[in-house]
């Protein structure tokens, strides 16, 4: 009885020794946080996409809090709803931010581009663009190896086997940057997602001269400027032989889409059109801002 | 000219050395150790081999296709050297059933379990043989005698260690310990063929000196040390060298690519540790042999001499003249 | 025992298979492409423009910055176009188009043959000229020539190592220039040895070059402080750093130049080119190339103006086999494979290396065996399968710690691996992501 009076003792006093000395080290090295960080934290996504410019969603909050004003802090994942409440948490209001989403502006497909050699290394774009202009003509569109694909943390892109270009899912784009930064051409943009996902872009970054870009690709920009000169709201621009829609100018009224001699410019998800393409007259436009 | 050109970063040659060449020049190392198992236990010794073989390459065959959904990679040989060692670390009256499983454990947990070649942490060999040791200790520490053995009604005999222990007064000459006429496991018991196999190993610079040399320095001076201090049959360098599966373990399993350190400083600390903790177990240990369970453990260890081991650097200590 | 570097190193199947053939000339095209980059640096600023003539030897693009070098036109003619064209890099860049009229060169230049031993110049004079002529390292890295023999401040050269290591498999090009111009390369010794104020200079031949290597000695004879160093065949030997350590034992720390070892190492070609511009006031406008391959059917070296397609070249050896699968410019080891052969030679160009389509494709990658081969062939001691999977997961820190940007990229280990794998492919990535790091994290 007396061996396991003691055996129970020693072992109490060993827990409770230790126990107290864990304490004790816990209250020493207690960091002191602002309570408001873990609830910021709490309402974001919990994604750590790293979209927002941030390591991880515990600096982004400990950033909201703070920052002195929301502006400039945006979680692309969690969007607006994540974004109004975080500031009701802090009792700030966010500011307004267009939701936006990742486009391909590249439509050299294997028919349009024709490949010129074999790329056999590592199946990498950084290291192919590395190397040489890639396995087309055209020295500036995709390489189609799949950097943006292996950056994306949310499955929302993927390369269309047909194709062998990159495709972003609608529904699962969260605009948070990652294939942009991945891709060594330069190719992906964040652009406004549109009012039901209408977009209208550019889908090509040739700046070749347009006879050289034309040769490489049928779909290449040219830059002939008839999209520029259609342009009512003067939101085209033209640099380096390459147009260039600004999407805070753009009022989407898809007039620059039928003049483009080599169908470079996309329009996603508007309604088919009526069979009247040169009637520039309406002038009102598609606006449902 | 029709032909699409080939773009690639250099280097625009390759060696043309594979997987599969390394791997069947392991498979050829094995070669002597094997005719001497045949010899010594005429066809029990094709039976166990040729079973292990079968089992490790069917079960890796049928778990990569069926349930891990890939292309089988069997081709690569390196099932079959674990068949092959597995075979070699028992004894040759094994009943099939128990090699079986030791071939699936072998191969399913320890090799496949962790993504295939490469992947794994410890030799499947070595785990499988451990695997067995502990699940089935009756048979797997009963010998038969070796069938070239005067004695005709043996049917039965201890190894070499496990006399060392508790009858070194039966202890055979070392002449049959390095030509492998004593009682053993199925390909441990010539030291004399392995060191053959491990000649060969050098010469096609399939592996480096570095690990087995360092194993057998290691076991022979420690040995040394205590045989200098107190010369009985328990300390004899010699008998130690060449007895249980220590040329085996240093020349064919600690030697495996994936699991042992890739500098050489750090295969020589992983040697140097083989050694240190096989001479301490079949001195002090409650087994009579160690050398399977210092590889595990130095195979454990192994990620962690890699990450303290760095290559010699060029001009990392810089001479001036 | 015949010298060598110490860590690592591999020895590639020779294939020397135009070892011995006089080097020959080619034809001048109606029309040559000068790109306005063709060393490392900043490219030229072009000083001619459309409708200019050009002589051989006019200058046409200007050096800007430091590390930069003149272009001189390789023909006589009448500028067409300055535009951009596709050169080694695999990108379209700047580049001068020529319409070629007659050969008229220079007058400053001069023709004669006759071996021209003494120069009088003071060591900045030569440098003087060796900067407007426009010389780069020719072994391939083209790095500009004046900048690197001039130490920077604070240090003090103390020897003269020519390469003549030429450890590529397949190029013969500098073992044939040092055939037939072995004392233009020995005065141009002497220049460069002038230059740095060195007294003592080692011409670094590997043993596979028997002849040179007699020749050689019996010639450096006749030149006080040149020496003769035979050395055993290993690559990548004709890697700065490895050579330096193979024939003076001294090794170049971590991201120190050759220099903080008292060492300049200068290409034969290099040295060719030096004593062409000093003594003959030629600016540097032809090289010599090697064109070859397993079914070449005359594989062959020639003396090529810059600006000839690389076709005419390939035209001369017999033309493109049927069975091509990759083109390279250089050597196989550190080559550049190109995208096509329509591409001007460049100063840099030391060889084209035509491979067969069944040897020209790489084999599929398998996972890692963890065998060490790469480990052990490393020259530069780094651990190239661990630096891979650091490029691989981006975990930059430790790659840098892991010494990264040591890589030479001599391609031992992707040459080793059994596995296939592509390490000198992401290595490469890797270094360069770090490097930019490093830059960043300076300014």
């Amino acid at each position: 009885m007396s061996v396991l009076l003691t055996a129970v003792a020693t072992l109490g006093a060993i827990g409770a020794g230790s126990a107290a000395i864990l304490y004790m080290v816990g209250q020493k090295f207690k960091v002191e946080e602002d309570p408001r960080i873990q609830e910021v934290q709490d309402s974001l996504p919990a994604a750590n996409c790293g979209g927002c410019g941030f390591p991880g969603c515990a600096s982004f909050a400990s950033a909201c809090v703070k920052a002195e004003s929301m502006d400039g802090l945006f979680c692309p994942v969690g969007g607006q709803d994540t974004m109004d409440k975080v500031a009701a948490l802090l009792g700030r209001t966010a500011p307004v931010a267009a939701k936006k989403i990742a486009v391909v502006r590249c439509s050299g497909t294997c028919d349009s581009r024709p490949r010129l050699n074999l790329y056999d290394g590592a199946s990498n774009c950084t290291i192919a663009s590395a190397l040489y202009g890639g396995d087309t003509g055209c020295s500036f569109g995709c390489l189609g190896l799949g950097d943006c694909v292996d950056s994306c943390t949310f499955d929302a892109i993927h390369i269309n086997p047909v194709t062998l270009l990159p495709e972003v899912v609608e529904d699962k784009c969260t605009a948070c940057g990652a294939c942009v930064k991945a891709c060594p051409k330069d190719i992906i943009e964040l652009r406004k997602q549109g009012p039901k996902s209408r977009r209208i872009y550019v889908s090509c970054v040739n700046k070749d001269k347009g006879g050289v870009a034309k040769k490489a690709c049928d779909v290449a920009c040219i830059g002939c400027s008839k999209c520029q000169q259609v342009c009512p709201f003067e939101a085209i621009t033209i640099e380096n032989n390459l147009a260039f829609i600004i999407d805070d100018k753009c009022r989407l009224c898809r007039k620059c889409v039928p003049v483009c001699p080599t169908s470079s410019i996309l329009e996603l998800n508007f309604p088919p059109r009526k069979e009247t393409p040169p009637a520039p007259k309406e002038e009102e436009a598609i606006v449902t801002a | 000219m029709e032909q699409k050109l080939i773009v690639s970063p250099s280097p625009h040659v390759h060696s043309g050395d594979t997987i599969e060449k390394n791997m069947y020049n392991v498979l050829i190392a094995l070669i002597p150790a094997f005719l001497v198992a045949l010899y010594v236990f005429r066809l029990d010794a094709l039976i166990i081999t040729a079973s292990a073989v079968l089992f490790c390459v069917g079960f890796e065959y049928l778990i990569v296709k069926y349930i891990l959904k890939k292309t089988p990679t069997v081709a690569d040989g390196s099932a079959i050297i674990t068949g092959v060692l597995l075979a070699f670390n028992v004894p040759s009256d094994l009943p099939l059933w128990i090699l079986a499983l030791g071939s699936l454990f072998a191969i399913g947990v320890v090799k496949l379990s962790f993504g295939g070649l490469g992947n794994n942490i410890f030799n499947p060999a070595i785990a499988g043989r451990i695997f067995l040791l502990i699940s089935f200790p009756a048979q797997m520490t009963t010998w038969p005698a070796a069938a070239t053995a005067a004695t005709t009604d043996a049917i039965s005999s201890a190894t070499v260690l496990g006399n060392l222990k508790l009858a070194p007064e039966a202890l055979p000459s070392l002449q049959a310990m390095f030509l492998g006429t004593e009682a053993g496991s199925l390909g441990e018991i010539s030291a004399l063929a392995l060191l053959i196999g491990l000649v060969y190993l050098l010469w096609k610079k399939t592996i480096t000196w570095h690990i087995p040399l360092s194993i057998m320095a290691t076991v022979a001076l420690f040995t040394g040390v205590l045989y200098a201090f107190d010369p009985i049959a328990l300390y004899h360098p010699l008998i130690h060298l060449f007895s249980g599966g220590l040329m085996l373990g240093a020349i064919f399993m600690a030697t495996d690519y994936v699991t042992s350190p890739m500098t050489r400083k750090g295969m020589l600390i992983y040697g140097v540790g083989i050694g240190f903790v096989t001479v301490a177990i079949r001195l002090w240990g409650a087994y009579p042999e160690g050398v399977s369970f210092a590889i595990l453990l130095m195979n454990a260890l192994t990620p962690l001499i890699n990450n303290y081991s760095s290559p010699k650097r060029f001009g990392e200590v810089v001479k001036h003249a | 025992m015949l010298k060598t570097f110490r860590i690592g190193g591999i020895h590639p199947k020779e294939k020397k298979i135009s070892a011995g053939k006089a080097i020959q000339p080619i034809a001048i095209p109606d029309q040559v492409i000068i790109p306005l980059s063709q060393h490392i640096g900043a490219p030229c600023q072009p000083v001619v423009k459309k409708g200019d003539t050009v002589k051989v030897g006019t200058l046409i693009g200007k050096s800007v910055g430091f590390v930069s070098t003149n272009i001189h036109s390789p023909v006589s003619g009448t500028v067409l176009k300055i535009d951009k064209a596709l050169d080694a890099s695999g990108y379209k860049r700047d580049a001068v188009f020529i319409k070629v009229e007659g050969d008229e060169w220079e007058a400053s230049v001069d023709r004669s043959p006759e071996l021209k031993k003494t120069c009088d110049l003071a060591s900045g004079e030569i440098l003087n000229k060796i900067a407007a002529a426009g010389i780069v390292g020719m072994g391939g890295a083209t790095f500009p020539s004046h900048v690197k023999l001039t130490p920077p401040p604070g240090t003090k050269a103390e020897i003269l190592i020519i390469n003549g290591v030429e450890c590529e498999p397949w190029l013969t090009s500098d073992h044939q220039l040092m055939m037939e111009k072995s004392d233009e390369i020995l005065v141009g010794t002497t220049i460069v040895m002038k230059a740095l104020n060195v007294q003592k200079a080692i011409i670094g031949i590997e043993n596979n070059k028997q002849d040179a290597i007699r020749l050689f000695n019996q010639k450096a004879k006749e030149y006080a402080g040149i020496t003769v160093e035979p050395l055993k065949v290993q690559y990548p030997q004709g890697g700065e750093k490895q050579l330096i350590d193979a024939l003076t034992g001294r090794q170049v720390g971590s991201g120190a130049l050759p220099i903080s070892v008292g060492a300049v190492v200068q290409n034969v070609g290099t040295v060719f080119a030096i004593y062409e511009a000093v003594q003959k006031n030629k600016p540097l406008v032809e090289r010599v190339v090697t064109v070859t391959g397993k079914e070449v059917k005359q594989p062959c070296n020639i003396l090529s103006r810059v600006g000839i397609p690389l076709n005419d070249l390939i035209g001369v050896a017999g033309g493109l086999p049927e069975t091509t699968g990759k083109v390279v410019s250089g050597g196989p080891m550190m080559g550049k494979a190109l995208a096509s052969t329509d591409i001007p030679v460049t100063k840099g160009t030391s060889g084209i290396l035509i491979i067969p389509t069944l040897e020209a494709k790489r084999k599929a990658m398998k996972d890692c065996i963890r065998c060490a081969k790469c480990v052990s062939v490393c020259p530069m001691g780094l651990n190239p399968t661990l630096l891979m999977n650091l490029t691989e997961y981006e975990v930059w820190d430790r790659a840098e710690q892991e010494h990264i940007t040591d890589c030479i990229e001599c391609g031992s280990c992707s040459y080793t691996c059994p596995a296939d794998r592509p390490l000198l492919d992401y290595i490469r990535l890797g270094k360069g992501k770090v490097s930019g790091i490093i830059r960043s994290r300076k300014n």
